[in-house]
């Protein structure tokens, strides 16, 4: 051991090459409690995610076996009807939120990659490899997440259940991170004030004192305040927060979320708000929508109801104001009219069943049918929805027929309905 | 006490420890059951690489170089440059375009906007950190 730590080190190996003198115990503690309280944020959020796709129910689980991990899933509630837009905008825009403050503190803690002897004691070989999975998942996780809410998929793997056991990864690795460092957190908080330290302009800005692998040996001047590198890490998170927030709150905020993909504005009439997945891209041709579409509904024993269009409008017609809230983390609240799906139950003389398998004209995708539960059926408010704002939906928001139920993800608010199936799967 | 000199820390830490590993190969597993186990493992470790090993000496290095011309006003550039930065790698797909036109298909939208928009806020970060910079040299 004692010759290992002797021997010429490489560059950034040598602790006097770290110079910053704004690393150290304190700056990387208070980094690290701001994560501390928004990281569970935005993991709860996404396990709710997963459960909000009620995976027991039909094939609407999507990312294999779910082995262990079924056990927190519980029958995902319709009320409040914003429910899934306030966990997913969260889930998104909070971690989008989240990135200045994950990357500042890598970057404060970068020394300790460079430790040397890399290898101490098999504790500290354990410590370190837990700490490259924490560094590891959580770009993964941030980077897979971000890519997803664009569209973007340089991958090969699937990202449903890449980021649904990444985060596993990650929480496994950042629940022992946390526990392993609270007392240094703790300690190292108690060394200097907030407020006093926001107080300090750059000429008042003196290296940390104390012991710590993260305090330099041989400090540089200070180019920027300690105040400044907390208010450029924090300005930077509110920027990233107001360029995304809008896509999720809506309204006038909508435009202000310059960058985020559905932020943008797309007109005035009754159809144009956000659009995920048009009838083109899907291959929905209007003869397929057109006088010849009918909805088929049965309760999986007796022949299927035919309705059409026009049938289904001679039917009690409800109206509520319902949010389309897409995984991806944006949302939309529209006036939504159409039938209930529970007096569609009533119609096909289902009186009892365990879910409804709702079909798509859709022929690929993995969206094209979901299963819903009796309670998001039974409510009052879930729809077949047939008309929008007072029109009728266009091609795009799934004409001649789509669902909508209050706090269901958006993917499962199923567009081009075909057939619905009131099924009995317990005997 | 035997444990602690042999391994370097007391039952706890060791317990917690393998408990973490455990579960995170457990969900390893579970991802490569998914499909394509090479290309997770390149993108796990890629992440790494890419991060400590790229752009932690890339912006190290452009940091070091901004400082060497001592420069009074280097935080007048550094800021607007991290926010201008930061902007673009939380947005780039968007910004430039990527992902085969996924994007437009989905939302009938065009994706063109995104880069002048980009380039606009750039611009405008870079202008407001000027004119506070002229704020101050007036002041002084």
């Amino acid at each position: 051991m004692k010759r290992v730590a002797q021997i010429a080190l490489p560059g950034p190996f040598r602790r006097e090459n770290w110079s910053s003198p704004l690393r150290g115990p304190w700056l990387t503690s208070v980094l690290g409690a701001v994560l501390l309280a928004g990281i569970p944020v935005v993991a709860v959020t996404g396990l709710l995610s997963y459960a909000a796709y009620e995976p027991s129910l039909g094939r609407n689980n999507l990312i294999g076996d779910p082995g262990l991990l079924d056990f927190y899933v519980f029958s995902w509630p319709t009320s409040p009807s914003w429910l899934y837009a306030l966990t997913q905008g969260l889930h998104v825009t909070i971690g989008i939120a989240l990135v200045p403050i994950v990357l500042v503190k890598l970057w404060s803690a970068m020394p300790k990659l460079f430790e040397w002897p890399p290898l101490r004691s098999p504790a500290h070989a354990l410590e370190r490899a837990s700490l490259a999975l924490l560094v590891s998942s959580t770009l993964f996780q941030f980077a897979t997440g971000i890519f997803n809410a664009q569209l973007y998929y340089p991958w090969k793997f699937s990202f449903l259940s890449a980021h649904f056991y990444g985060a596993l990864v990650f929480i496994a690795a950042f629940v022992l991170h946390a526990a392993l460092k609270l007392p240094t957190m703790r300690r190292s908080l108690r060394e200097r004030r907030l407020l006093d330290e926001l107080r300090r302009g750059l000429d008042d800005t003196k290296p940390e004192t104390g012991v710590s692998a993260l305090i330099p040996a041989a400090p540089s001047a200070p180019t920027i305040s300690r105040r400044g590198v907390l208010g450029l890490t924090g300005g930077a998170s509110l920027g990233l927060l107001v360029l995304s927030a809008g896509q999720s709150v809506g309204g006038p905020l909508r435009e202000i979320a310059l960058l985020a993909p559905h932020g943008r504005d797309l007109g005035n009439g009754p159809n144009d708000f956000q659009v995920n997945k048009t009838a083109r891209s899907l291959g929905i041709t209007p003869a397929q929508t057109g006088d010849r579409w009918r909805l088929r509904v049965t309760d999986g024993a007796t022949r299927p109801l035919e309705l059409s269009r026009a049938q289904l409008l001679a039917l009690p017609q409800h109206t509520y104001e319902l949010p389309i809230a897409c995984v991806e983390g944006w949302s939309t609240t529209q006036t939504w009219s159409g039938v209930r799906l529970r007096d569609l139950a009533a119609l096909a003389g289902a009186e009892s069943f365990d879910e409804l398998l709702v079909e798509s004209l859709q022929e690929a995708g993995s969206f094209r049918r979901a299963t819903l539960s009796p309670g998001q059926v039974r409510d009052r408010r879930s729809l077949l929805a047939l008309r929008v704002n007072g029109a009728d939906l266009s091609p795009d928001h799934g004409f001649p027929a789509r669902i909508v139920v209050p706090a269901l993800p958006g993917v499962h608010c199923t567009k081009w309905v075909s057939r619905l199936e009131f099924k009995a799967t317990r005997a | 006490m035997r444990l602690r000199r042999a391994y370097g820390d007391g039952p706890l830490h060791l317990l917690s420890h393998v408990t973490a590993l455990a579960l995170a190969a457990y969900a390893f597993t579970r991802i490569f059951a998914g499909g394509q186990p090479w290309n997770v493992v390149l993108w796990f470790v890629g992440a790494v690489i890419l991060h400590d090993l790229v752009a932690f000496p890339l912006y190290t290095g452009l940091n070091r170089l901004a400082l060497g011309r001592r420069m009074r006003s280097v935080n007048h550039v550094r800021v607007p440059a991290l926010l201008s930065a930061l902007s673009f790698l939380v947005f780039f797909p968007l910004i430039l375009g990527l992902g085969d036109g996924r994007y437009e298909r989905a939302t009938t939208l065009s994706q063109d906007v995104y880069l002048g928009r980009w380039l606009l806020l750039s611009g405008a970060l870079f202008a407001a950190s000027a004119l506070l910079y002229a704020v101050r040299a007036r002041r002084r």
